[in-house]
């Protein structure tokens, strides 16, 4: 069966979204990332949906599921690179997706991560990178 | 319903999940095919999305026509899909924001309905369902 | 039987045209003979060669077509010029006087007259009522068309600072409005790389709850992208209205200024804005 690759980096996982997603892909995402975090002990998930074209209520309830259930295993997420049509499409829907955090790109998502990993272990992020912009 | 008139027609069989994605693929040929922009496929297809797991889980299966019409003025993309499922008991309360009988969140039909430009919904219980949408190329 | 009112009318077709057109004259102060001598002219002609025994008695007729397009033409292109729907309803009721009187003059039988008056009514009233269609349709053009121009020029993006873009809006934010805003702005966003985006409505002369919703859904969709929004230019009466009313702008930012809102955009980027020190005048 098809599957979305799962790429491990240090204590994150990457996922790239490339092809639409349907209803078991989607599902199979779910539980493979929230096998893959309690594997490799993950503190963080980024999920690039920037090649995603179509998010309807289905696969945008299971982007919610996987950022309550990352949450619960300690880790954080962040979903980066929603395309405008999609955005729009999904506000007109009713599904606001609040409490999924959200970044314009992968490197703008990966600052998040980082920012959310630390205030989370009770650390102020920007004491340590005052030269952010 | 508004009255239109077809310009083309296609029957799409839907009978496994397997089936959704080329069903979406081939909505978005369509209105690829009368110049619609980005956002209204978008809008066109997240509804087909909606309605097409509708058919399959309520339905059991069924048949979409995908047709472009024209109401003299503009041009627009209708979807019918019909199944032969055991039917909607009280339409009133499934077109409520927040109501479902599945685990779902409950915004599909209400939600499509915010999506497209036209939105009919026929049920006969023990019959089955037919829903019919348009999306405008502008709309 | 031949219908003789057919031959009578494509016999008489520039008596026809002649007396159209005096017709026109009486009845518009202002008719610009050449232009609206010429139009009708080719009515006529296209007109009287489309009639025939059989559609003579169909007004839908397939044969009328060629006729439907001319009159449409000439229909849209008058709405387009500005002409009044009673000047448009005048050319293609002076059209049917002309042929009665036509046909009046030449069929005896009284009998004959009322039954050939009578198809040759109905299918200059489908046609007038075609007019009209496309008289409206000439108008609703114009209209679309200023709408689309004013949506287009009315929602710039400026980008304000690196990371920063903001939309001025002005003028009534209805649902296709805001459609356009917000497809412009997030298009911005995602092309500037602008994790923050101002939204000014001090030019928007009322905010009700539809609005209040439109802003809203606006808001959603910038955070759905990964960037912030800040509403600004929220005049005191807005405020009123918007607390009276009961919308629940909580979850938003909002500012009444540009200034206060490009200072909290600053704020959440950590830039600081100072004055320069150091002495210019010695310098």
């Amino acid at each position: 069966m098809e599957r979305i690759p799962i790429l491990k980096m240090g204590d994150f996982l990457l996922v790239t979204i490339q092809v639409d997603l349907y209803d078991q892909l989607a599902e199979n995402l779910e539980s493979d990332l929230v096998n893959a975090v309690k594997k490799n002990n993950s503190k963080g998930v980024l999920i690039d949906i920037s090649s995603v074209s179509i998010i309807d209520s289905f696969m945008g309830r299971i982007l919610g599921n996987i950022g309550i259930m990352s949450r619960i295993m300690g880790a954080q997420s962040v979903i980066v690179g929603m395309q405008p049509a999609v955005a729009m499409t999904l506000v007109e829907l009713g599904l606001t997706l609040t409490g999924v955090s959200t970044a314009l790109n992968v490197e703008k998502g990966m600052e998040l991560l980082r920012s959310k990993i630390l205030l989370s272990e009770g650390q102020s992020y920007y004491d340590e990178n005052n030269n952010t912009e | 319903m508004m009255r239109t008139t077809t310009l083309n027609k296609l029957d799409f069989v839907i009978v496994r999940e397997q089936d959704v994605v080329p069903f979406r693929n081939k909505v978005k040929e369509e209105a690829v095919k009368i110049g619609m922009g980005i956002l209204n496929q978008t809008k066109l297809i997240t509804a087909a999305s909606e309605l097409v797991r509708n058919l399959l889980k309520y339905g059991g299966g069924g048949t979409v026509e995908i047709e472009s019409v024209t109401n003299g003025r503009e041009n627009g993309i209708l979807l019918r899909f019909s199944d032969k499922g055991p039917g909607i008991k009280d339409i009133d309360l499934a077109m409520k924001d927040g109501y479902s009988t599945g685990k779902s969140l409950g915004l599909g039909l209400p939600g499509t309905k915010r999506l497209v430009n036209e939105f009919d919904i026929k049920s006969a219980e023990g019959e089955g369902t037919t829903v019919t949408i348009i999306k405008w190329k502008n709309g | 039987m031949e219908d003789k009112s057919v031959k009578i009318l494509k016999e008489k077709k520039d008596a026809i045209l002649e007396l159209w057109v005096s017709k026109q004259m009486a009845q518009d102060s202002y008719f610009n003979a050449d232009d609206q001598k010429e139009d009708s002219e080719d009515f006529v002609s296209a007109f009287l060669s489309a009639l025939n025994d059989t559609n003579i008695n169909d007004q839908d007729a397939r044969s009328f077509e060629k006729v439907h397009d001319v009159l449409m033409g000439i229909s849209v292109s008058r709405a387009k010029r500005g002409f009044t729907p009673r000047e448009t309803g005048v050319y293609m009721f002076t059209f049917k006087e002309a042929l009665l009187e036509t046909l009046s003059k030449e069929i005896t039988d009284p009998v004959r007259l009322y039954e050939d008056s009578l198809k040759v009514s109905k299918i200059i009233d489908n046609m007038a009522i075609l007019t009209f269609e496309a008289f409206i349709r000439g108008r609703e053009d114009v209209i679309s068309r200023q709408t689309d121009e004013i949506t287009e020029i009315s929602t710039p993006v400026i980008r304000v600072w690196d990371g920063v873009v903001a939309l001025p809006i002005i003028g009534t934010l209805d649902s296709a409005r805001t459609q356009v805003v917000m497809e412009n702005l997030l298009q911005q966003i995602v092309e500037t790389g602008s994790t923050i985006a101002i939204l000014d409505i001090s030019g928007v002369p009322a905010v009700d709850s539809l609005v209040a919703q439109h802003l809203i859904k606006t808001v959603s969709a910038t955070r759905l992208l990964g960037a912030e929004c800040i509403i600004s230019g929220i005049r005191p009466e807005i405020a009123q209205i918007v607390v009276h009313l009961g919308i629940d702008l909580s979850n938003i930012i909002t500012k009444s200024t540009l200034a206060s809102a490009l200072q909290t955009a600053f704020n959440m980027l950590q830039l600081e804005v100072n004055k320069k020190k150091g002495n210019f005048i010695n310098s």
